[in-house]
């Protein structure tokens, strides 16, 4: 058994995958990724198949050691990592052997970031998924945030070069494209207004549940209460208070207030890698419009792994000692 | 402003909400099911999930095997063929231990009521009751026929910790708690049953659309089902019915 040993690690890291998916008909959140593209590549740059679970970490990576051989990567934004103190980047895979300190450092650009190590984590699947569930405990290790000292298995891998992408993967700066409703018609036309008119700033209030926004205030015409119904990632929440909450990867499955609008799919990694006290705007998309751009980016997300290219050997010290 | 049903809604770009109402209904909630039961019996390619609520149906697509344009036509015709039967539904008597630390507000509810302990458990325990959706949490039933006298506001301020097995009142629903965490509603008893066990070939209990009764029991009798529970005989309806 492989494992990666975690010396020090920030206050918001989890196991995840792909996320638990057909359940949120019994009660079930998905959880998964908040960036789901970064997680993808984390994984695509160790040979790890799409299914795998990787860490996931907020802000501050963390130091690592494993028991044999594994590569890794890091991907989620700009970073400063170390092996044994010699600078090492994101958004390529390297060597990782056993004496061997990996320490990664705080996200400079962004707030969520990925540590994939090749043969993936290899926590027990529970309801058909690695991915941590922190308000229900499920899934991950042992259900929770992971800790210093903790000991996590990581399967058995192939060995292969190290990988590295063929051009940077850049998120877009563009306003934040949102689908009106379900709830829409809860709102005045100048509320709409106010909503695609005016900045909000991304709130401290924030986990992988719900991210809150600040500015000015969102009322409904028709009242804050409805009756129950289904809830989507990137639904924009709208409670009495009139501040904005838009629902992320571990959203509850159901909730009794108006949702004005759905952030796009695109959108929603990115929304997610904004820094708190930052302004966002929001602009409005057709579902037509919104589904052309997930098309797009699943194919050009495809079209980056399939591309990977492979790493001379001697790129990573001590790495060819590796296989 | 007078809305039209039923109507189908953008929940952004990869789900439609079949909305059928916008009230709370024994009559609607068995249209929400039957809609689903129609889509997991001929399923339409490129839906991924069905998540029935009080009044709509949420239907998850993948856009790259069927725009939204497309699925809400197909959703239109499915609603228009439509027939509504009860064929599916499956009744749960659900053994309850009233009272005790986990029913905590049994002897508070019951003097707000003017009614006696007794009267209160005949009370609740005497209808059925509709699992009108799961959600909230894993395996989390909101329940619908609780007779009037008992509906009874939330509390102000959630109470931090209420075990997975406890029986509650919120408003105008009762509920089962499938795992445990903080709430605000009222809490008159446990079952011995679990609705949600991770480690159970089945984890969930129930589902929208089935019938639930509650059935006062001892402890003593509560500890059997239980124990029977952890022995793996019981996987509900061989014990349940």
């Amino acid at each position: 058994m492989i494992f990666l040993n975690i010396q020090q690690i920030g206050a918001m890291a989890t196991v995840q995958d792909l996320g638990r998916r057909g359940l949120q008909h019994a009660g079930v959140s998905g959880s998964g990724p908040m960036d789901m593209p970064s997680f993808r590549i984390a994984n695509a740059l160790v040979g790890n198949e799409p299914m795998s679970a990787a860490l996931e970490f907020a802000g501050v990576g963390g130091s690592f050691t494993v028991t044999q051989p594994v590569r890794f990567a890091v991907t989620g934004g700009d970073v400063d990592i170390r092996l044994d103190g010699t600078k090492v980047y994101p958004w390529e895979s390297y060597d990782l052997l056993p004496g061997m300190t990996l320490a990664i450092g705080a996200l400079r650009d962004c707030v969520w970031g990925y540590l994939a190590l090749s043969g993936g984590v290899d926590v027990t699947p529970v309801l058909g998924s690695r991915s941590t569930h922190l308000g229900t405990g499920l899934g991950g290790h042992e259900g929770r945030r992971l800790q210093a000292g903790d000991h996590l298995p990581l399967g058995e891998a192939t060995a292969s070069a190290n990988l590295a992408l063929r051009q940077p993967w850049r998120r877009s700066a563009r306003p934040i494209q949102v689908i009106y409703g379900p709830q829409d018609d809860y709102f005045s036309a100048d509320v709409k207004e106010t909503l695609l008119g005016t900045p909000f700033t991304v709130s401290a209030r924030r986990d992988r549940m719900a991210q809150m926004l600040d500015g000015s205030p969102i009322r409904a015409v028709a009242g804050h209460d409805i009756v129950s119904d289904g809830t989507r990632p990137g639904s924009i929440q709208v409670p009495a208070s009139g501040r904005l909450l838009v629902l992320m990867a571990e959203r509850q499955t159901a909730g009794g207030y108006p949702k004005i609008a759905t952030v796009a799919s695109v959108d929603l990694p990115r929304l997610a890698q904004v820094v708190s006290g930052r302004a966002i705007r929001f602009a409005r998309v057709s579902q037509e419009r919104a589904e052309e751009l997930l098309i797009g980016e699943r194919q050009a997300l495809r079209g980056i792994l399939a591309n990977l290219v492979a790493k001379p050997r001697n790129d990573n010290q001590r790495g060819e000692i590796l296989h | 402003m007078a809305k039209m049903f039923p109507r189908i809604l953008a929940c952004g770009d990869s789900a439609l909400c079949v909305e059928l109402s916008d009230i709370i209904d024994e009559v609607i909630s068995g249209q929400v099911i039957a809609l689903a039961q129609s889509l997991t019996d001929t399923p339409i390619d490129g839906v991924e999930e069905l998540v029935p609520t009080y009044r709509s149906l949420m239907v998850v697509y993948d856009p790259e095997i069927i725009r939204g344009r497309n699925l809400a036509i197909s959703l239109q015709h499915r609603l228009e063929d439509l027939a509504v039967g009860d064929s599916h539904s499956r009744h749960f008597d659900i053994p309850v231990v009233y009272g005790g630390a986990v029913g905590m507000d049994l002897e508070a509810l019951a003097a707000m009521k003017d009614l006696t302990t007794s009267q209160l458990i005949e009370l609740h325990s005497s209808v059925e009751y509709r699992v009108y959706m799961i959600g909230f949490a894993p395996g989390f039933a909101y329940l619908g026929g609780l007779p009037e006298i008992l509906h009874t506001p939330r509390l102000a301020a959630p109470r931090q910790r209420i075990e997975a097995s406890a029986i509650g009142i919120g408003g105008k629903q009762a509920s089962i708690n499938s795992v445990p965490g903080p709430s605000g509603w009222r809490f008159i008893g446990r079952t011995p049953l679990r609705l949600f066990d991770p480690a159970r070939p089945k984890p969930f209990l129930l589902r929208a659309g089935d019938r639930v009764s509650f059935r006062p029991v001892s402890e003593d009798e509560a500890a059997i089902v239980a124990r029977s529970m952890g022995a793996g005989e019981m996987d509900r309806e061989a014990v349940l019915k």
